[in-house]
């Protein structure tokens, strides 16, 4: 089963360049890639840039409709993912508690939807 | 031949206590819940027919997977005929559904493997909502219909019956597994499959369930729930904890309330009708369980719980053991419940006076200050110091923040007592 991996947090609360931390931050994802490609399961897995450069699109009103930022003022912000391979949800847990961001962040868990049972 | 209402009765009754486990044996060929347990509904149903028209049969348990299995096969083939209608789903749908069937006709064993640990950590898995977990494990593992779970929760049916759905989807959907976790996992995840079912065991005396009948049974599910697990897994001493605990607590069921219903208190209460059987049962599986040097909250409250049990009179009970054993409770479980009633043994076992003193040391934490059984305990305290009016005091604040009618009246009929003494 695949299984999606958002990673949310708090903009700026992670380690920041220039700091030894953020070496070490930027090490502890290399290392969780890394397992993830060994243990096969890797699939996907991207950080994606800060919220300031995004931008929202919609058609809701009955025309296109584009904003400047993300898709909702939270405080927390989906910084990252990671696209899975795992047996059960249980092993997509036990990676998704490994994520370094885990630690000041969250971690959403959602299996792909497959056109099955 | 057994006359019809009393044939109706047997099976129910079989039902009742077969229906966990064949449900859980059921799932592994099924390979979802919610055909497994639609599937076994229809058996059931079939049996009432059949087995009125020709008796039990010798083994009805076996007969009930059987037809299980083929009513879930029916399904399946029925689900395969819809989905050739719709050219859209994918070839992995046929292939899914031909390897159940595949599984399911290749199942014909009578002999029915005991799944429900498996199915105990499925229901009760940490993706689950709480109160789902407990519902799903009374449905799954209890046989409880959704009426009666329903009931415990004061629920509507049809809310119930949605959340149950709900949980069954997400389970398959998001790939919680029907395999027993590693020996690590268990190990992490025992702790909350012991918690929902001591959830149960405190529905059945909460004050907040329905009918008398709901509650007897909610207990009665919690120890029986609690035996299984300690079947499965004999040498777990927080297991044994908790079964004693239930027993133990349990053993005083008929002497809590008097003869007019209202609640009598454990100093109160009459002790000739305690259930010695399961004070004796309760304090063995403790005293075993304490031997292994796995300790744990739950043996410890059974501990606490059996000391009482030995007692032959309030005054006589080992209140400075009690308090050596709050003591360790709290080291593992800091939590008010533990202190309050740690202070109360202190009371007992030194005196009120000295009881006082740690009152006043907790009195600062705000958690405490409208927390109902710290105000009742310092109003009982204060009282036998001496301190009326303190007491008084106490006891209005304690009233004033209590909802339930049972309590209420008790405590405010204790007011009148104690103004007039």
């Amino acid at each position: 089963m695949q299984y999606m991996l958002l990673i949310y947090s708090e903009e700026g609360r992670e380690p920041q360049p220039g700091t030894e931390a953020f070496g070490k931050y930027i090490q502890a994802y290399q290392a969780f890639s890394q397992m993830c490609v060994e243990k096969g399961v890797m699939r996907a897995g991207d950080a994606l840039q800060p919220v300031s450069t995004a931008t929202t699109v919609t058609r809701e009103s009955g025309k296109v409709e584009i904003t400047d930022g993300p898709f909702a003022e939270t405080k927390e912000q989906l910084g990252g993912y990671y696209l899975l391979e795992c047996k059960d949800l249980d092993e997509a847990l036990d990676y998704a508690e490994k994520i370094p961001t885990a630690e000041h962040g969250r971690v959403e868990v959602r299996p792909l939807m497959v056109f099955d049972h | 031949m057994l006359p019809p209402f009393q044939l109706e009765q047997a099976i129910n009754q079989l039902v009742r206590e077969e229906w966990g486990r064949i449900l859980s044996a059921l799932v592994r060929s099924a390979g979802n819940l919610q055909l497994a347990e639609d599937a076994l509904q229809d058996a059931v149903v079939a049996a009432l027919h059949h087995w009125q028209k020709h008796g039990l049969p010798d083994e009805p348990a076996a007969w009930l997977i059987q037809t299980a299995r083929r009513k879930a096969i029916d399904q399946l083939r029925r689900a395969q005929r819809f989905s050739r209608l719709q050219p859209m789903l994918t070839y992995s749908l046929d292939v899914q559904q031909a390897a159940i069937i595949e599984q399911l006709e290749a199942d014909e064993s009578t002999v029915i493997p005991d799944k429900r640990l498996e199915m105990m950590f499925t229901c009760c898995h940490p993706a689950l909502e709480y109160k789902t977990r407990v519902a799903l494990t009374l449905r799954t593992l209890g046989g409880l219909s959704t009426d009666e779970i329903a009931r415990a929760f004061l629920d509507k049916p049809a809310t119930m019956a949605q959340r149950l759905a709900r949980a069954r989807h997400k389970i398959s959907a998001a790939g919680i597994s029907y395999e027993l976790p590693s020996r690590e996992k268990i190990a992490e995840r025992l702790g909350g499959v012991l918690s929902v079912v001591y959830f149960i065991f405190n529905e059945g005396y909460s004050p907040h369930s329905g009918h008398v009948l709901t509650r007897t049974a909610l207990s009665d599910e919690a120890i029986r729930l609690g035996r299984i697990l300690l079947g499965l897994l004999p040498d777990n001493a927080e297991i044994s904890g908790l079964l004693a605990l239930m027993l133990l607590h349990d053993s005083r069921r008929d002497a809590r309330s008097d003869d007019k219903g209202n609640l009598v208190t454990l100093e109160h209460q009459q002790r000739r009708r305690w259930d010695r059987a399961k004070i004796e049962e309760g304090t063995r599986l403790v005293k075993a369980a304490l031997k292994r040097q796995q300790l744990g909250p739950f043996q410890l409250q059974a501990a606490i719980s059996a000391l009482h049990a030995e007692a032959s009179t309030w005054q006589n009970t080992d209140w400075p053991q009690i308090v050596a054993l709050y003591e360790l409770l709290y080291a593992m479980q800091p939590s008010p419940v533990v202190r309050v009633n740690q202070i109360m043994a202190i009371s007992h076992a030194s005196s009120p006076s000295q009881a006082l003193e740690h009152i006043r040391e907790l009195s600062n934490e705000t958690a405490l200050r409208h927390y109902q059984p710290f105000l009742l305990a310092e109003s009982d305290i204060r009282f036998r110091a001496g301190d009326r009016p303190g007491a008084l005091d106490r006891l209005q604040a304690a009233i004033h923040v209590t909802h339930n009618k049972k309590e209420l009246q008790y405590l405010e009929q204790r007011l009148v007592w104690m103004k007039s003494s």
